[in-house]
């Protein structure tokens, strides 16, 4: 291992490191602080790294690889065949619509029509990682919105392998063997043939699937060695890979179908499991040395050109974004947020464009400009969206709040409700059942205008923010009902009503064990587990389907949660006896010990020896 | 000065203006102990150690509630089935509440007329809470006759006020031991010891 090697490891992950969190903390999500973390560390600003970037691209390329296997995994057929309409109906128009137009735009530009089309194409794409993140971060993944975004979403990911696949078409000049590239035996076959030799070796990839993969598999998961399954993993997806090389196809193409292949095996957590950490942080790789090979002096050479093209691109994406949405019959708000979300462009462009120059369609010059177009949109992404919930949606959508009329005195309802999805809902149907009227706060565009339909008063937007929770009358409710279902979002929420409205009870809906230590914490005691007393009910009756007496079950149901709660607060203070917990998926494992081992002292019969005539029994013989 | 401890069962108490006026008399007393077990229970999981805890802590019990189809709302015989454990209560080293005072005090809409032999109700109201008696005898307490409001669909708010002020002035006595338990225990109602102490007719 040479020090150069170690110097780029630590240059790339002290990027990493320094980067992303301030992106997440600024709410650009990850992806963007991998490109920022290259952008800096990059020949253009601070220079550790100088040309050498090009060739870490060409490894870390191997995390799209990974990301494809997964992709593949994750395309359950019949998931997929559930959304076909929404996915093929809205995925066609929008890669079709959007790469027709950019097409028309780039002709016109002066590009040769197979470049125009490839630009096209590539820029059609949307960020998988950035809209994903971003819309579980907003707690907006159920939405319509969210659903339809992650249809266009699938489709895209899922049309990079005939994209890939038909590129080669387009280069009339034969594929120049790129740097440190082998040769291949595919070198020099005209187009055509190149396309008949990808779809034998598709055929291969997908028998040796189903014929070998598997049985292989289970014989290594018999072994029970657990690093031995994620070589294996890693042997597949390199395997399938390398073969791909070999015959002069994309890599990304061979993983992509092996990992369909294998979605429908029993082995297919295991192998999402194994692979997704590899893939993290080779995908965290690749975008840093996108970032370190975008060429600024291009950029900055010709701003305007840029910044135009950016504009032009987000705008045509847009429109068509817009449409599409019309017709998969969005409402309003849910359409510009769908639209605004999926308008830049995406991280497969940059495998697109760099697969592009090396087929020798585009050239060197034109490749890094539409790369640094791509890098500017996405991070445009976080602003467009501030800009669309700030100012459009308020102006144009759904109101925060409908306005009241002069003479209706301003009503104060003494209960909110922030989060008004499966949980929420009943809280409020339950208080209204018994006449005691909630304000709702709710960022579901749709279920807003349902809710005031039916007389609800319904704020709309984000509940975290302060001039909402003013308006929503939190000066003068009694109580705050925390149900939003994204335990950081609810958090935050109840943060900052404590610090704001002091008088205020709140009481917090909570997923888990150790997100009800964290809430206990911060000084939250009307906690509510969602996995406490239906569990319990559950508990209950399956004792009873097991022949229990109903009230004795019920009784030590009522036992149980009455114990648990205690240990809860037994619990809380000690976790942070040992050190600060960075990985709470071990911590809801060791707290679920702790549980489990105090369990054995729980008498389901504690408070019941009145009933238990097993002593009486003894007295009264003694007593004849 | 005598601690007294009210285990107060009632299952619509939002409803029940007899009790808001009794109870509302006596809860500047600093010597009684509330204690509303459908509020604290409304599943009826009793917490049996926190209730033996206040037990032990008070001389004076007093079990009060309505009178449902002759006897107490179900939650309070839960919390007598449960809290006077064997063992504790009674049975083999069984003492722990020897010695105290316990004493039903009741609201029923019939009047005292129509619990008698003969009456509507054919027995008394002293026949009808003779489990409670024996109870308490079990437990080794000494069984006082009750504090009743009768007739309660028919209280007038002059009424309601008289019945409260009895029963603030009887908690009083008790908590400062101003009483002599045998001549209490030769009358059939508390409320008659009141009177006959000071003369005011029965209303």
């Amino acid at each position: 291992m040479n020090s150069t090697f170690l110097n780029d490891a630590l240059v790339y992950l002290a990027a990493a490191i320094v980067f992303v969190p301030i992106a997440k903390r600024i709410g650009m999500g990850s992806v963007l602080g991998y490109l920022i973390g290259g952008i800096i560390i990059g020949p253009f600003f601070l220079g550790f790294v100088g040309g050498e970037g090009k060739d870490v691209m060409h490894f870390a390329e191997f995390g799209v690889v990974l990301m494809l296997f997964l992709i593949g995994l994750e395309l359950e057929p019949s998931h997929f065949w559930r959304m076909r309409h929404l996915i093929l109906g809205t995925g066609t128009l929008q890669i079709g619509l959007t790469t027709l137009l950019l097409l028309a735009l780039f002709l016109i530009l002066g590009f040769s029509w197979p470049a125009a089309l490839a630009c096209g194409l590539a820029l059609s794409m949307s960020s998988t990682a950035i809209v994903l993140q971003t819309l579980r971060e907003k707690g907006l993944s159920q939405t319509q919105s969210g659903k339809s975004s992650f249809a266009v979403l699938l489709f895209q990911d899922i049309s990079v392998i005939p994209i890939l696949a038909a590129l080669p078409l387009l280069a009339f000049s034969p594929v120049q063997p790129g740097s440190g590239e082998h040769a291949t035996f595919l070198e020099g076959l005209p187009g055509w043939a190149q396309t008949l030799a990808l779809l034998g070796a598709v055929a291969l990839v997908i028998a040796a699937g189903r014929f070998f993969i598997v049985p292989f598999l289970r014989f290594v998961a018999r072994l029970r060695l657990q690093e031995l399954f994620t070589a294996s993993a890693l042997f597949i997806v390199i395997a399938t890979a390398s073969i791909m090389t070999l015959v002069g196809l994309s890599p990304a193409l061979g993983t992509f179908l092996a990992g369909v292949v294998l979605a429908n095996s029993e082995y297919r957590h295991e192998l999402e499991s194994d692979i997704a950490p590899f893939k993290g942080i080779l995908l965290g790789l690749f975008f840093i040395s996108v970032g370190t090979s975008i060429n600024f002096n291009l950029i900055l050479g010709d701003p305007l050109k840029i910044m135009a093209l950016v504009c032009g691109v987000i705008i045509v994406k847009f429109l068509v974004l817009a449409l599409t949405g019309r017709l998969a019959r969005l409402s309003f708000d849910q359409n510009l947020l769908f639209s605004v979300s999926l308008a830049q462009v995406g991280e497969f462009a940059f495998v697109l464009f760099s697969f592009i120059s090396q087929l020798g369609i585009l050239s060197v010059e034109w490749t890094d400009t539409m790369m640094g177009v791509t890098a500017l949109s996405m991070t445009a992404t976080p602003l467009l969206l501030l800009i669309n919930e700030r100012v459009l949606l308020p102006r144009f959508g759904t109101r925060e709040k409908v306005e009241t009329t002069a003479d209706e005195i301003d009503l104060h309802y003494p209960v909110i409700i922030a989060g008004f999805g499966g949980f929420g809902s009943t809280v409020g149907r339950f208080l209204r059942a018994n006449g005691v009227q909630a304000t709702i706060l709710d960022n579901d565009s749709d279920r807003v205008e349902l809710l005031r339909k039916m007389g609800f008063k319904v704020f709309y937007g984000d509940a975290t923010r302060i001039d909402i929770l003013k308006s929503a009358g939190a000066d003068q409710a009694r109580i705050l009902v925390a149900a939003i279902g994204t335990p950081d979002i609810n958090a935050d929420l109840m943060q900052k009503a404590r610090n704001l409205f002091p008088h205020l009870t709140i009481m917090a809906r909570a997923e888990h064990t150790t997100e009800a230590c964290d809430l206990l914490d911060r000084g939250i005691n009307d906690i509510y587990r969602e996995t406490l007393d239906t569990s319990v009910r559950l508990g209950v009756d399956a004792l009873v389907k097991l022949g229990f007496r109903r009230y004795s079950a019920l009784r030590s149901g009522q036992n149980f949660i009455r114990y648990d709660e205690a240990a809860l607060c037994r619990l809380a203070p000690h976790r942070h006896d040992e050190s600060d917990y960075i990985y709470s998926v071990r911590e809801e494992i060791e707290n679920q010990e702790q549980l489990l081992t105090s369990d054995r002292e729980i008498n389901p019969a504690m408070n019941d020896h009145a009933w238990d005539s097993d002593i009486l029994r003894d007295e009264f013989q003694n007593r004849g | 000065m005598n601690r007294i401890l009210i285990l107060f069962a009632h299952p619509r108490f939002e409803k029940s203006r007899v009790n808001r006026a009794l109870l509302a008399a006596i809860r500047d007393n600093p010597a009684v102990t509330f204690n509303d077990l459908y509020e604290l229970y409304p599943d009826f999981n009793i917490d049996v150690e926190r209730e033996k805890a206040l037990l032990t802590a008070h001389r004076v019990l007093v079990w009060q509630h309505p009178f449902y189809m002759y006897s107490a709302p179900a939650l309070l015989k839960q919390w007598i089935d449960l809290v006077l454990e064997h063992g504790w209560a009674h049975g083999r080293g069984g003492d722990a509440l020897k010695g105290k005072l316990v004493f039903n005090a009741l609201t029923s809409g019939g009047t005292r007329k129509e619990y008698a032999a003969g009456g509507y109700n054919r027995f008394t109201i002293g026949e009808f809470l003779l489990p409670f008696n024996q109870t308490a005898a079990r437990c080794g307490m000494i069984y006082l006759p009750p504090f009743t409001v009768q007739g309660t669909y028919l209280l007038t708010a002059a009424d309601l006020e008289y019945h409260a002020l009895r029963y603030c002035t009887l908690l009083d006595r008790l908590s400062q031991g101003d009483f002599d338990v045998e001549s209490l225990q030769t009358f059939s109602f508390l409320n008659d010891w009141l009177d006959s102490e000071t003369g005011v007719p029965q209303s």
